[in-house]
C-alpha cells in the first residue's frame, strides 16, 4: 500500500513536473495566436498583435521576422523533442521494486547524432542570419540617392539635424529638431548617430531595429518606410536616470506631404536667419 | 583590581582562539562562512529584484512596505521608488547576484566543501589563501553595501557600468558610490581569484591515491574547468575596474573619448583619447566566461546527482568532461555577441555568431547525456533530483532561447529588451540557482549530520518552479512586444502599454517566487534542529565523500583511501549492490568493475 502510494505521488509528481513547460509552450502559442487587436488606439501602424511582435513596418523588419519564426520552430522543435523523452523517460523509468537500472555508459553513435543534428540546424540558422545581417549592415544604400539624417542624443534626447538648402551638414543652414524626426515615405533614410554625451541606443521597434550611438565615433543605420505612419523612438541603452524617458518621435509622411513639410522648414530657417542678421 | 587582572589574563588566552575560529583555516568552516555569506546576497538582491518589480508592474504607486531606512533621502519621495534610486537598485541586484551570491556559492562554499571530500583529501591545498580568500571576498560585499550609504546612493550604470556613463561621474548622480562598486568588485576580484589557485592546485596535486584524472566526478570536473576559467577571466576585470577607476578619479581618458559634453556645455577635465567599446570588449571579454563560471558547476552537480538517482552510469562520461571543456573554450570566443549593436563592425559580428551558434554544441551534448542518463534508469525523486531535474528542463529552455541572440540580425530586435532578461534568469535562476538547490538538498547531510526535510523541501521546490516560470517566461513575450530592459516606466510608451499586465503578473510571480525561498530558509533551520539523523551513505552514491561519516568530523580521510573505480559504478549487472564505491576492490570477488 506504502509501495503504490509512493508510486502515486512520484508518477503525480513527475505530471506536475512535465505538465509546467508544455503549460508554458502553450501559453506562448496562445500569445502567438491571440490577434487582440489594437484597441482604441488611432494609430495603426504602431501596433500589432497585442501581446507579440509589433506590426513589421519596413522590408527588413518583415526579414527579420521569419528569421525569428524560423529559430522559433527550430527550437520549439528541440524543445518538444527535449520534453517528449523527458516525461517518456520519468514516467517510464521511475523506480521500481525489483527492477535494476541498465549499466549503459554511452553510445558514440548516438553522441555523434546529437551533435551532428543540431550542427546541422545552427549552421543553417547562421547562414539565414548572415544575409538579413548584410542587407541591414552592410549594403548601405548610397548616400547620394538617401535621405541623411544625424541624430545626435545627448541626456535625455534626440538632436535631429538635416543638412539645410546647401546639401551639407554642419553649416549655418542647417534644420535642427528635438525628439522629433520626419522623413518620406518609400525613400531610404541614413541615420548616423553622434552621441554627445554617454551611449544611447536608437531603437524603433516597428523596424526591428537598434543601433547603439558611441561618443566618439559615427553609427550608422537605414531603413526604408514603404508607408506613411507614426512611430515611437525609444532609448535602449541605459543611459542615467532620466533613460526610460527618452523618448522620440518618427514620422513617415508621404513623399509629397514630406516635401512641402522640409520645404516649409527651408523658408522657416530662412527668415530665422534674416532675422538673426 | 584583581578580578579585572584576571579578567583580562583569560581574555588573552582565549582571545587567539577565538579569531582562530573565525579567521579559520579549515576548509569546512571557510565553506559554512562563504555560504552564510551567499545566502546573505541572495535575499538582500532577492529583495532588491522585489522592489524592482514593484516599480514595473505598478508603476508610480507606492511601495506597500515601509523601506526608506534601506536608501538615503531624496531616492523614494512619499514611498515611491524615483528613477536614480529604480537604476540603483536594478544595478545592485545583479551586482549582488552575480558577485556575492553565485560566484561566491560556486567558487568558494560548494568546492571548499565537497571538492576535498571528493577527492579524498583532508584539507585544501592552500589553507590560508582560502581563509583570504573568504575574507577579501566579505570585505567586498561589505563595501558593497556601503554604497547604499554614501551621499548620491549606489552605483546606478547596471552591473555592465558601461563607460562614459560609468567613468564620468557628472553623467549620474552617484559618485562616491561608483567607486566604491569599483574598489568591492577589485577586492572580491582578488579573494575569488586565490580561492580558484587553491581550488585548482588541490585538484591537480592533493588526489587520493588511484584517483586518475578520469576518475574523477563531474563536480569535481567542473570545479577544475570553473577555477581556471576564473583565474584567466578575473584579472580581466579587476584590471578593467582599475582603469575605470581611473577615468573617475584621476581624470585619465582610457574609455572617455574627446568631445564630450555634460548636459549641453563641454565636459572639462579630460584629455579625451579613450574608447568606450574599449570598455565593452574588456568587460565582456571577462563577462561571458564569467557566465560558464557560473553554470559549469552546476551542470557538474546536476550531472551527478542524475546518475546516483537514476542509479544509472552517467551517460557519455568521457563527452561531458570534454564538452565542459569545450563550453569554457568556446567561452573565450563570443564575448562580442553581447556587441552585436555596439557599433563594432558587423563582419566582427558575423564571427561573433558563429563562435557562438558553435557552443550551443556542446550544451546540447550535455542535455543529451543528461536525457540519456535518465533512459532506463531506476529514478527516484529525492528533493536533490528534483532540483536536478527542474535544472534540465529550464537551463535547456534557457540555452535555447540564447540562439535567438546569437542571430545577429534578431538581435538587432531582442537586444537590450526583456527577452534578455528572461534568457538570462532562465540560465542563472533556473540553471547556477535551480543546481545550487540541488547541491545544497544533496550534500546537507554530509555537511551537518541531517536530512533536509522532505515535506518543506518539496512545498518549496514546487512552489518555487511554479513561480519560478511564471515570474521569467513571460518576459520573453515583454521582449518580443519589444519591452526594453532597464526603463523605470513602461507606461511612457504606447507601444508597451497593452503589455503592462504582462508586467503586473510577473511582479505578482516574483513576489511569491521570492516568499517561496524563505521556506528553504525555515527548512534549513528546522532540518539542522530536528532533521532525521542522517547515514554515511543515505543517497547510496559511490563517490568517496559518502564513506565518511556524516559529519566527517576533523579527522576526515586521515587514513587516505585508495581508489579503485571511477565514480560511476551503478547498477553492475554482476554486482549485489546497486553501486560500488569507488575504494572497493571488488565486484563480489568477480574481478573489477568496468572503467568508463
Amino acid at each position: 500500500m506504502r509501495a503504490r502510494l509512493s508510486i502515486l505521488r512520484s508518477r503525480l509528481h513527475s505530471v506536475g513536473r512535465w505538465a509546467a513547460p508544455p503549460a508554458f509552450a502553450v501559453l506562448l502559442l496562445l500569445a502567438a495566436g491571440t490577434r487582440a487587436g489594437a484597441g482604441p488606439v488611432a494609430d495603426s501602424s504602431s501596433h500589432g498583435h497585442r501581446w507579440w511582435l509589433p506590426a513589421a513596418s519596413t522590408a527588413v523588419a518583415g526579414r527579420i521576422d521569419s528569421l525569428f519564426i524560423l529559430i522559433l520552430w527550430i527550437t520549439s522543435a528541440f524543445l518538444v523533442l527535449v520534453v517528449a523523452l523527458f516525461v517518456a523517460f520519468v514516467i517510464r523509468y521511475r523506480h521500481r521494486e525489483g527492477r535494476r537500472a541498465a549499466h549503459v555508459t554511452g553510445n558514440m553513435l548516438l553522441e555523434i547524432v546529437w551533435m551532428a543534428v543540431p550542427a546541422a540546424c545552427l549552421i543553417a540558422i547562421a547562414y539565414a542570419s548572415n544575409g538579413a545581417w548584410s542587407a541591414m549592415k552592410e549594403e548601405f544604400p548610397r548616400e547620394s540617392e538617401s535621405l541623411v539624417i544625424i541624430v545626435k542624443p545627448r541626456q535625455f534626447q534626440w538632436d535631429v539635424v538635416y543638412a539645410g538648402a546647401d546639401g551639407r551638414f554642419e553649416t549655418a543652414d542647417d534644420i535642427t529638431a528635438i525628439n522629433r524626426l520626419d522623413v518620406p515615405a518609400g525613400r531610404n533614410v541614413i541615420v548616423k548617430l553622434m552621441a554627445q554625451d554617454v551611449i544611447h541606443s536608437f531603437f524603433v521597434p516597428q523596424f526591428r531595429m537598434k543601433q547603439d550611438a558611441v561618443p566618439g565615433m559615427t553609427t550608422e543605420m537605414w531603413f526604408n518606410v514603404p508607408a506613411p505612419g507614426t512611430f515611437e523612438i525609444a532609448c535602449a541603452e541605459l543611459c542615467g536616470l532620466g533613460h526610460y524617458r527618452m523618448q522620440g518621435r518618427l514620422i513617415v509622411h508621404a513623399p509629397a506631404e514630406y516635401d512641402a513639410w522640409y520645404a516649409g522648414r527651408l523658408r522657416e530657417k530662412a527668415a530665422e536667419s534674416a532675422n538673426a542678421r | 583590581m584583581s578580578n579585572q587582572g584576571a579578567g583580562a589574563l583569560i581574555d588573552a588566552t582565549v582571545r587567539p582562539r577565538r579569531l582562530a575560529r573565525i579567521f579559520s583555516r579549515d576548509h569546512t568552516v571557510i565553506a559554512k562562512q562563504f555560504f552564510a555569506m551567499s545566502i546573505f546576497f541572495l535575499f538582500a538582491g532577492g529583495l532588491l529584484a522585489l522592489f524592482v518589480r514593484w516599480q514595473l508592474g505598478f508603476p508610480g504607486s507606492a511601495v506597500p512596505v515601509p523601506f526608506n531606512f534601506l536608501m538615503t533621502r531624496t531616492m523614494a519621495p512619499g514611498g515611491v521608488i524615483a528613477p536614480d534610486a529604480f537604476n540603483g537598485m536594478f544595478t545592485l541586484h545583479a551586482t549582488f547576484m552575480v558577485y556575492f551570491a553565485v560566484l561566491p556559492m560556486l567558487v568558494g562554499a560548494l568546492p571548499n566543501f565537497v571538492l576535498p571530500l571528493q577527492i579524498g583529501s583532508p584539507r585544501m591545498a592552500f589553507p590560508t589563501l582560502g581563509m583570504l580568500s573568504f575574507w577579501l571576498s566579505l570585505l567586498g560585499g561589505l563595501l558593497m553595501i556601503a554604497t547604499y550609504f554614501v551621499d548620491g546612493g549606489p552605483a546606478s550604470t547596471g552591473w555592465t557600468a558601461y563607460a562614459p556613463l560609468a567613468a564620468v561621474s557628472h553623467y549620474t548622480g552617484s559618485s562616491a558610490g561608483q567607486n566604491l562598486w569599483i574598489l568591492s568588485l577589485a577586492i572580491l576580484g582578488i579573494g575569488l581569484i586565490l580561492g580558484a589557485a587553491n581550488q585548482v592546485v588541490t585538484i591537480v596535486n592533493h588526489r587520493a591515491p588511484g584517483l586518475t584524472m578520469f576518475r574523477l566526478p563531474l563536480t569535481v570536473w567542473s570545479f577544475l574547468v570553473t577555477g581556471l576559467l576564473v583565474l584567466l577571466a578575473l584579472p580581466v576585470i579587476t584590471a578593467a575596474v582599475g582603469m575605470l577607476l581611473m577615468d573617475r578619479t584621476l581624470g585619465t581618458s582610457f574609455f572617455v573619448p574627446a568631445g564630450l559634453s555634460v548636459s549641453g556645455s563641454p565636459l572639462a577635465g579630460y584629455a579625451g583619447g579613450g574608447q568606450p567599446l574599449l570598455w565593452q570588449h574588456l568587460f565582456w571579454f571577462f563577462g561571458h566566461p564569467v557566465v560558464y563560471i557560473m553554470i559549469l558547476p552546476g551542470m557538474g552537480v546536476v550531472s551527478d546527482v542524475l546518475a546516483v538517482f537514476a542509479r544509472k552510469p552517467l551517460f557519455g562520461y568521457r563527452a561531458m568532461i570534454y564538452s565542459t571543456f569545450a563550453i569554457a573554450g568556446l567561452g573565450w570566443l563570443v564575448w562580442g555577441h553581447h556587441m552585436f549593436q555596439s557599433g563594432m563592425n558587423p563582419l566582427l559580428g558575423t564571427t561573433f555568431m558563429a563562435s557562438t551558434m558553435a557552443i550551443a554544441i556542446p550544451s546540447g551534448v550535455k542535455v543529451f547525456g543528461w536525457l540519456a542518463t535518465l533512459w532506463r534508469g531506476q529514478i527516484r525523486f529525492g528533493l536533490p533530483m528534483l532540483f536536478a531535474l527542474a535544472f534540465l528542463l529550464t537551463f535547456t529552455v534557457g540555452g535555447l532561447s540564447g540562439i535567438f541572440m546569437a542571430s545577429t540580425p534578431v538581435d538587432a530586435f531582442i537586444h537590450d529588451t526583456y527577452f534578455i532578461v528572461g534568457h538570462i534568469h532562465y540560465v542563472l535562476f533556473g540553471g547556477s540557482l535551480f543546481a545550487i538547490f540541488a547541491a545544497i538538498a544533496y550534500w546537507f547531510p554530509k555537511a551537518t549530520g541531517r536530512m533536509l526535510g522532505e515535506r518543506l523541501g518539496r512545498l518549496h521546490f514546487w512552489l518555487t518552479l511554479a513561480a519560478f516560470n511564471c515570474t521569467f517566461f513571460p518576459m520573453h513575450i515583454l521582449g518580443i512586444g519589444g519591452h526594453m530592459r532597464r526603463i523605470y516606466d513602461p507606461t511612457v510608451y504606447a507601444f508597451l502599454r497593452d503589455l503592462q499586465p504582462v508586467n503586473t503578473f510577473i511582479t505578482i510571480s516574483a513576489i511569491t517566487l521570492g516568499f517561496a525561498q524563505l521556506l528553504l530558509v525555515a527548512n534549513i533551520f528546522l532540518s539542522l534542529k530536528n532533521g532525521r539523523r542522517a547515514e554515511p551513505n543515505p543517497w547510496r552514491a559511490a563517490t568517496l565523500e559518502w564513506t565518511l561519516p556524516s559529519p566527517p568530523g576533523d579527522g576526515a580521510f586521515a587514513v587516505v583511501p585508495e581508489v579503485h573505480r571511477w565514480p560511476y559504478d551503478y547498477s553492475l549487472p554482476n554486482a549485489i549492490e546497486d553501486y560500488l564505491p569507488q575504494t572497493s576492490l571488488h565486484v563480489n570477488g568477480t574481478g573489477t568493475g568496468t572503467d568508463s
